[in-house]
């Protein structure tokens, strides 16, 4: 592990620095927030002040107060959502202010109730601009100029992706990171990486669906299909992985789909390459035990009901996951770029994808890519849009 | 054996039937699927021909017996039988029953054998034919079928658009078919770059295919196989499974680039009823649904990667096989929209008629030096093939009732190449009109063929008039074809681009099949017979005319000549109901100016040095040949041009054959001293085109032939007759001068091209250069 270079540690002090002695204008009126709208989840994060002074502690609203109470004391919010307090980031400067980034999500489907809560609490009397990017800021525009009299900022998908990106992983040291000894189950292991020198990587954002980034620098990126918006560059993303597995094993949540292909055997439903030819295909030097076709075993009935839940749902995880390392290696060597970010809530509790994704990548690439994950996977795009709130 | 002498002793074939000629098969290869069985073998055909005996004089006291017209030949045929694999022991057995003489034979014998099942049914394979089975690598096979495919089948491959005209859109054959990619979907998918017939690769795949399809379709619906789901998969609304773009947008994103029905996530929506208590995923989804949500995604995805890989390696062909398409509409569909929208038009999705039998093929054709492509061409025969999208079950192998679905290739004797004088054979069409667009013409050629079928068959029992089968035959004949056209109604682009050279060539495929190898064959001896009497004549009538009446005069007897058309309904009435000669054929004929009049071009052109060699192609025996394009011929010779007279192969209508023209030849030698100086110093011969169709197929055009064309530096390409220059070769272009000859013997097709009955077409072209191609385009 390289040590983290001190460059990056200097250019976050000065960041900090300059943000403080520059004179400060005007600020949007708390609370900040940014939102960022999936098709499956609502990602929040909410920046909480910690350098609030005195004086101003007097003339903030109880709105405001019950607001950040409610948020930072709970980790739960109803029955869906939920703040991820180990992503929780301290210490950070929001436009000149010092303060704390939390992360909370909730299913899209919620929105309903989240839009009553923020009624309730009345959101609507301290703000009327949420910045907010991701498909539901299209889709939920008009809910939120009717239920909370708040108007949507849209923000671009991917400036904030990628602004996200590039502010947690300056402001947390211990943000990246890979998967060392791959090939030995029980020495792998999570080892933070040096980001220093990134450009170009190509972004593997896994939510839903699947899209792919080709970043050149700070301001410099395209999407690999054209389009500006985050969907799709493949439609067999994390919603596939869940939807099948639902079908498949009745489970009710991401994470009980994860605890199931946890624990699940692939091999008894897929099948392999010796499956097909007795062992390896050698004229195309393909290892036996490659799988050949996901959930080939299932095409009789009789091997359908010998298949346990576990089993379906680890065939589901790997399928989908060897799918997307596929397009993103072909991606990779079409943009030629060796160095793959892989980011969204797909990979998170996920570390049979992550670490799936990257025996794939290293054996396709005979060693030479070894993809790096982010600890805050799916919020860059909430953090990226709540960034704006500087430029607004 | 002296097999002339004993015609009788072969046994006709009475049905086109499956498994057709097993008796006679020589070797067998196998390939079997996880679904499908492909069974391929070479047989020998025993068909009569029509035989002309070059030495000996050609009279009326040979005609007395019919029998001695014939000659018993074998054709070499590769058969290729699909059926599912299920059925693999009913199938077997049968061809055990069936071998019978052969079976000695085959005991120690190898059977090739490519599949996963090779490894599976090696005991079955050597218990049920005493086999020992040699096993063929799979992608090798598939590559080995894929390039005989390509290099033989006209329209093997087309791009498939579900909602456009022409749903299938046929691929022009191509001399040069690599490189290319091939994308096979089985239970896995595998890629394959190929560059050459040696040189390929597997550079990559992917494990989501069609064994994904039907597993999790298995696990996830009542279907039973694989038939069912994509039954299930077409009934189905796959929005309800899918999360789309416009679920997660709200709307259609079109301004940005997005449509809204895009699907965004697979099966992205079969999680999110979870609020409800009662939320049961598996009936929550009708399973309809979600079968074409699983199509969609497995057909999306192989799309994509096939784009992907296709785009890494610089290829815009990429040929998709394996049992996963099926030729199924919504599957080729899915297909080609992914590979559209990934490669943004960049990459063409292509899709072959007998995908299902590429392995088999591949794997026949290990070694088999009965299919060497140097010394070989092939041909698919109509007769025997089921179609494209054919009726399921296509044909049923009584009486064990297995379904199946079978192709027949025949051998032909010689290779075939691209005329060389054609000035982009790339981009070479030889048909006209394709009646798979045309609604029209398809609709008018579909009821004509009907129409005209009865005298086919009348002519055809006439032929045999000693033969007790022949009327059952006949009726037999009558039977199937009438039926292919009703197919042909409703499925126009079963056998590729439908055209009226191929509805010909059905008929040519299927009065082989039911043993009338020359149906008009008394017909054009007895004409041929009443011309060459009328020759001596007609020669000297034109000898004593002035230069610039006789050019005329050859020309209009080679337009008069052509009137003699037993493939023509009307001309056929005429001839038929009266003495129609000569005369009255000049009669008949437009009178100048004709509908297309390039006489005095032509004439001009004559004044000029005489050409250095022309190649005639001629069209039917009698008048036609006699005494209209052998003292046309005679002209050219006498300017100090060579002729090379090239004539079917095999016999077509009352189309001139090589054999009979060879005949006939030596019969003008005998009349006048200028066929025979010609003949005897080589300038004028005879030469077979590899065609056994009215129509001409310049892309397959006998390998001999394009060489000799190219070693006497052919200058003068004349082609006559409606079927060769009309519809085909009306819009070929050529590097050489070119004089097209035909009279209009149908009443709509005058129509349709804007003149009566009997119009005249005498075309005359300058040889086209690159440079006015150029000139023309821009």
């Amino acid at each position: 592990m390289a040590p983290r270079s001190y460059n990056k540690k200097q250019k976050r002090a000065m960041m900090q620095n300059s943000s403080k002695e520059e004179p400060v204008v005007s600020h949007p009126p708390m609370p900040w927030f940014g939102m960022d709208i999936g098709g499956t989840l609502c990602k929040l994060v909410y920046f909480e002040p910690k350098d609030v002074t005195p004086d101003e502690a007097l003339e903030e609203k109880e709105t405001l107060k019950n607001i950040r109470k409610y948020l930072t004391k709970n980790s739960a919010y109803g029955k869906t959502g939920h703040r991820d307090t180990h992503l929780q980031m301290d210490d950070v400067y929001i436009r000149g202010r010092r303060g704390t980034l939390h992360f909370i999500r909730f299913p899209t489907s919620e929105m309903d109730n989240f839009l009553t809560l923020a009624r309730n609490k009345g959101m609507a009397t301290l703000v009327s601009t949420v910045c907010a990017t991701g498909g539901g800021a299209y889709k939920f525009e008009q809910n939120f100029k009717k239920e909370v009299n708040m108007r949507l900022h849209k923000y671009d998908e991917l400036d904030s992706l990628v602004k996200g990106i590039l502010y947690v992983e300056m402001n947390n040291p211990h943000e990246c990171y890979y998967w060392a000894n791959l090939s030995d189950d029980k020495l792998c292991e999570k080892r933070e990486f040096d980001f220093k020198d990134p450009y170009p990587f190509l972004l593997v954002n896994i939510g839903s669906g699947v899209s792919v980034l080709a970043v050149y620098g700070p301001n410099n990126y395209k999407r690999v299909s054209g389009t500006r918006l985050l969907y799709m560059d493949s439609s067999l993303g994390g919603g596939t992985f869940l939807g099948l597995c639902s079908l498949l094993t009745g489970c009710n949540s991401f994470d009980e789909a994860i605890e199931l292909a946890t624990i699940g055997d692939n091999t008894r439903v897929d099948k392999l390459v010796k499956d097909i030819y007795g062992g390896d295909y050698e004229r195309f030097y393909l290892p036996g035990d490659l799988v050949a076709s996901s959930f080939g075993q299932m095409i009789t009935r009789e091997r359908c009901m010998r298949a346990r839940r576990e089993d379906l749902a680890r065939a589901t995880l790997v399928t989908i996951t060897n799918n997307i390392g596929s397009i993103a290696r072909m991606c990779a060597q079409n943009e030629k770029i060796n160095n793959l970010v892989f980011v969204g809530n797909f990979l998170r509790v996920n570390p049979i994808a992550m670490k799936l994704l990257a025996r794939a990548m290293d054996y396709w690439s005979h060693g030479t890519i070894q993809p790096v994950f982010l600890e805050h996977e799916g919020y860059f795009g909430a953090v990226g849009c709540l960034l704006e709130i500087d430029d607004s | 054996m002296n097999e002339k002498s004993h015609p009788k002793s072969i046994k006709l074939p009475n049905t086109i039937e499956v498994f057709g000629n097993l008796k006679n098969a020589k070797r067998f290869a196998i390939d079997i699927g996880g679904s499908l069985t492909k069974i391929a073998y070479y047989s020998t055909v025993p068909y009569r021909r029509a035989l002309y005996d070059v030495d000996k004089e050609y009279g009326p006291s040979q005609s007395e017996d019919s029998h001695q017209h014939y000659e018993v030949s074998q054709g070499a045929r590769l058969h290729f039988i699909k059926f599912e694999t299920k059925y693999i022991e009913n199938c077997l057995d049968f061809v055990h029953a069936n071998l019978m003489n052969t079976h000695e034979n085959m005991t120690g014998k190898v059977i090739k054998a490519t599949g996963g099942g090779a490894y599976k049914y090696t005991e079955l394979l050597n218990e049920k034919l005493g086999l020992s089975v040699d096993k063929e690598d799979e992608i090798s096979c598939l590559i080995k079928g894929c390039n005989f495919l390509l290099k033989n089948i006209p329209d093997e491959a087309f791009e498939y658009h579900r909602h456009g005209n022409p749903e299938y859109k046929f691929q022009n054959a191509d001399p040069n078919i690599f490189p290319y990619l091939l994308v096979n979907i089985g239970s896995g998918v595998s890629i394959m770059k190929v560059m050459s017939d040696d040189c390929y690769e597997r550079i990559g795949g992917t494990a989501t295919g069609g064994g994904t399809f039907w597993g999790l379709g298995t696990l996830l619906t009542k279907a039973k196989g694989f038939d069912e789901l994509l039954e299930l998969a077409e009934k189905g609304d796959h929005r309800n499974v899918d999360m789309l773009v416009k679920d997660i947008y709200g709307g259609d994103y079109k301004s940005m680039g997005l449509p809204g029905d895009l699907i965004a996530s697979s099966f992205g929506k079969a999680m999110h009823s979870h609020k409800d208590r009662n939320f049961n995923a598996a009936t929550q989804f009708s399973e309809a649904d979600v079968a074409r949500s699983l199509l969609f995604t497995i057909s999306n995805d192989v799309g994509q990667i096939a784009c992907l890989y296709a785009m890494m390696h610089k290829l815009n062909t990429v040929y998709f096989g394996g049992y996963f398409l099926r030729n199924h509409p919504l599957s080729m569909h899915t297909v080609s929209f992914s590979i559209n929208y990934w490669s943004r038009g960049q990459v063409k999705a292509l899709f072959l008629r007998h995908e299902g039998y590429l392995g088999a093929i591949g794997a026949f054709l290990k070694g088999a030096e009965e299919c060497d492509a140097d010394k070989y061409s092939w041909l698919e025969n109509y007769a025997g093939s089921s179609g494209l999208r054919s009726p399921v079950p296509s044909q049923v192998l009584s009486p064990q009732g297995v379904p199946v679905d079978q192709l027949e290739i025949d051998r032909w004797e010689s290779a075939l190449t691209y005329c060389p004088l054609l000035h982009e054979p790339a981009s070479y069409i030889p048909d006209t009109v394709d009646l798979t667009q045309d609604a029209e013409a398809r609709e008018y050629w579909l009821q004509c063929f009907e129409e005209s079928v009865d005298k086919f068959v009348a002519r055809a029992i006439q032929s045999q008039p000693d033969s007790p089968s022949a009327k059952e035959r006949a009726h037999k004949f009558r039977e199937k074809y009438v039926s292919r056209l009703h197919y042909l109604k409703h499925q126009p682009f079963a056998y590729g681009n439908l055209t009226v050279r191929c509805l010909l060539d059905t008929i040519q495929h299927y009065m082989k099949e039911f043993d009338f190898p020359d149906p008009y064959m008394q017909q054009k001896q007895v004409e041929n017979e009443r011309a060459l009497s009328l020759l001596e004549k007609r020669l000297q009538q034109l000898d004593a005319m002035e230069w610039i009446p006789r050019q005329e005069a050859l020309v209009t007897s080679v337009l008069a000549g052509n009137m003699f058309d037993w493939g023509a309904r009307e001309v056929a009435d005429l001839m038929e109901s009266s003495d129609f000669g000569f005369q009255e054929a000049q009669a008949k004929i437009q009178s100048r100016p004709w509908l297309i009049d390039c006489l005095d071009e032509w004439i001009d052109r004559l004044k000029g040095p005489p050409h250095r060699c022309a190649a005639i192609f001629v069209d039917n025996s009698g008048v036609d040949i006699i005494l209209g394009v052998l003292p046309f011929a005679r002209d050219l010779l006498q300017r100090g041009t060579q002729v090379i007279l090239c004539a079917n192969s095999a016999p077509a209508l009352n189309d001139v054959t090589y054999s009979e023209l060879q005949v006939l030849l030596k019969q003008v030698a005998g009349i006048c001293g200028v066929f025979h100086s010609a003949l005897a110093e080589g300038r004028l011969v005879a030469m077979e085109s590899a065609q056994a169709s009215p129509c001409l197929d310049l892309s397959r055009l006998n390998q001999c032939l394009a060489d000799t064309m190219s070693q006497r530096k052919v200058d003068l390409l004349v082609i006559e007759g409606m079927g060769r220059a009309l519809h085909t070769n009306l819009e070929a272009k050529f590097t050489c001068e070119c004089l097209k000859l035909a009279v209009i013997k149908n009443r709509w097709l005058a129509a349709r091209l804007g003149g009566d009955m009997y119009s005249v077409m005498c075309s005359y072209k300058r040889p086209h250069t690159k440079n006015i191609d150029s000139s023309v385009s821009r």
